[in-house]
């Protein structure tokens, strides 16, 4: 990547949110999408609301962090995960016009059931979490997919650890709840 | 003398006479029937003969092969190759020459005869204890539709197993399953049903939406499933016959999943997440009024119920690690009956009552097993990388389940095992499959 517009700044441009002929940022010394592949997250470091692309999922997801992980056969929150929720909490209380669907997950290493039942209590830790930062219960609800969707596909540590995780997604609902 | 039975559901009872009259017959009495015990030390299969059915000759091929897989694919017994064979009978009513099936080892004789008459078939078979000289129990007739010549294949398999082991009979069943597709981090899954030797399949679900581990019902018309065609998981039962499905559980506000029919139909035991907490429910599958069976902070699920549907043994970590517990419906204490090491999931309850299935993880392997009820005479019979979710045949001899290949092209399998474990099979399927559920023997 050679230009200084990064991709949210491109979405915005898109959408129409921002003034396209603004000066760019200035150009990171780093490319962020270069470890991540293609459409992958951006993890580059773009100062929020600086182009209004703040308000995007796509911001959430890439600046905010929506995955939290947890320790095998654990519900509890590590102090990462903390840290990771009350920045999407503040996020949330931000943008009050975004709902939110906590999405729980296991490892494969266990039964089908019993790894829904775990997905369920991870995407719930997570919620009752965020609702304790100040999140209006009844913009977040949780689901499981329990070892459905696993997000790596290998069938060791390095992969469970990543699949041992709760995801946040938010979507606009228009007039918030 | 024949007993003409046909495949229509309306002549069940004319089966069961027929049976009950072929074990009074007093001549079977006088020597002891020709029978192989079904026990846990090492069994030497029963030999038996299986030469070339009579008849319309590509049909009674067809016919005598599915007999022969059925019998010895469960390991009990060992065919005498037809290039073995002295005897060559002329016809099906030919009087046997047991000697020359005595020179050959063979302890059993079956001899068939298949017509067909436009689309109508018919098929005539006889057993021989070949030992003692003498036909075992009645011959018998199966009439049936041309299309359904695999389960007169079946019935007559399942007839020679009964008057062989003593036991009741599974050939003539079905499966149901989940077909799975597409990379292992976006699989997609649909429900079928086939034939308990992965022939017949018919698919009830398309791709549209994640579906797992569907349930038949007792009498094997319906199936409950865990389907996330809203969104959330919530349970959906299916009309077998009509393929429609229609909701169970529709509550926005919670997960449900994991459901199981009573013996008798009129029940549904669910898991129901509420706040992030599982709980066992129990739903009347008539009216839709429930109660919660298990009220625990703990994860409760994987209800199975017990033959007289009065208990329920499920899956719970209440003690910190997963463990099977049975408790009544009437309430009470759930009593804990897993006790080694490991950690022990998906019970399943046998259909004769007297053992539970389970999944078992110690350390980084699983293994399907067995106990009894009370968590005695607990013994695995599998080992691999990701073995799960046993389902019972219908005499509760056999155990068909989950097994996982690891990595990221890793796939599910169908297999089967018997109680002993010693006869461990794949299912013959070109495609993968997990959550099987074993239905009724067919009427």
């Amino acid at each position: 990547m050679t230009h200084a517009l990064t991709k949210p700044a491109l979405l915005a441009c898109l959408l129409g949110l921002a003034a396209c002929a603004q000066p760019a940022p200035p150009p990171p010394v780093i490319d962020p999408y270069a470890q991540t592949g293609a459409g992958a997250v951006y993890q580059g470091n773009l100062p929020g609301g600086v182009l209004g692309a703040e308000a995007t999922a796509q911001y959430f997801r890439g600046q905010v962090g929506d995955t939290v992980l947890f320790a095998a056969e654990q519900t509890a929150l590590t102090p990462e995960a903390r840290s990771i929720l009350t920045r999407q909490a503040q996020w949330l209380n931000q943008h009050a016009n975004f709902t939110a669907v906590v999405q729980g997950h296991a490892e494969e290493t266990g039964t089908r059931e019993y790894n829904l039942a775990l997905g369920a209590r991870r995407a719930s830790a997570v919620q009752e979490y965020l609702v304790a930062q100040g999140v209006a219960p009844g913009r977040i609800r949780t689901l499981s997919f329990g070892k459905e969707r696993p997000a790596e596909t290998c069938s060791d540590e390095s992969c469970y650890a990543r699949n041992r995780r709760a995801v946040t997604v938010v979507s606009d609902s228009g007039a918030g709840l | 003398m024949f007993a003409k039975l046909t495949l229509a559901p309306a002549l069940v009872s004319a089966l069961a006479l027929s049976l009950a009259g072929a074990t009074a017959l007093p001549a079977l009495a006088q020597e002891g029937p020709l029978r192989i015990e079904i026990t846990d030390g090492v069994v030497e299969p029963m030999t038996i003969a299986i030469p070339a059915f009579h008849g319309d000759a590509e049909l009674a091929a067809r016919v005598r092969q599915v007999v022969a897989d059925d019998l010895t694919g469960t390991g009990l017994f060992r065919e005498i190759p037809a290039e073995a064979h002295i005897a060559r009978p002329a016809s099906f009513t030919e009087a046997v020459s047991y000697e020359d099936w005595r020179a050959v080892n063979a302890q059993g004789l079956v001899s068939a005869e298949v017509t067909r008459n436009g689309e109508d078939i018919s098929v005539r078979f006889r057993l021989f204890d070949v030992v003692s000289g003498q036909p075992q129990g009645d011959g018998m007739q199966f009439d049936a539709r041309a299309t359904d010549w695999r389960r007169a294949a079946h019935k007559i398999a399942d007839q020679i197993y009964a008057r062989l082991t003593g036991e009741r009979p599974y050939f003539d069943s079905r499966v149901a399953f989940v077909q799975e597709t597409g990379p292992k981090n976006a699989r997609i899954k649909r429900i079928g049903v086939m034939d308990y030797d992965g022939a017949n399949v018919r698919w009830m679900t398309d791709s549209s939406s994640l579906v797992l581990a569907p349930r038949f019902s007792p009498d094997g018309r319906r199936l409950l499933y865990t389907s996330w065609d809203s969104g959330f998981p919530q349970i959906r039962m299916m009309d077998v016959a009509s393929v429609t499905s229609r909701p169970v559980t529709q509550d926005g506000a919670t997960m449900a999943f994991s459901p199981t029919f009573s013996p008798d139909g009129r029940w549904i035991a669910y898991s129901r997440e509420q706040g992030g907490n599982t709980d066992i429910w129990l739903m009347d599958a008539g009216t839709g009024a429930q109660r919660p069976l298990t009220n625990a902070p703990s994860i409760e699920t994987s209800p199975s119920f017990s033959p007289d549907g009065s208990r329920i043994v499920f899956e719970s970590d209440r003690s910190g690690s997963p463990q099977l517990y049975i408790m009544g419906l009437d309430g009470g204490e759930p009593s804990r009956i897993s006790f080694g090491d490991g950690r022990y999931g998906t019970p399943a309850w046998s259909p004769k009552g007297d053992m539970i299935a389970f999944t078992k993880r110690i350390g980084e392997r699983f293994h399907i097993g067995v106990m009894r009820t009370d968590g005695s005479g607990e013994r695995t019979l599998t080992e691999s990388f990701l073995d799960e979710g046993p389902t019972w045949a219908p005499n509760g001899r056999v155990v068909m389940f989950t097994r996982v290949t690891p990595g990221g092209t890793g796939a599910p399998r169908l297999h089967s095992v018997d109680i002993t474990g010693r006869n461990m099979r794949p299912l013959n399927l070109d495609f993968a499959a997990s959550d099987p559920s074993w239905g009724p023997l067919l009427p």
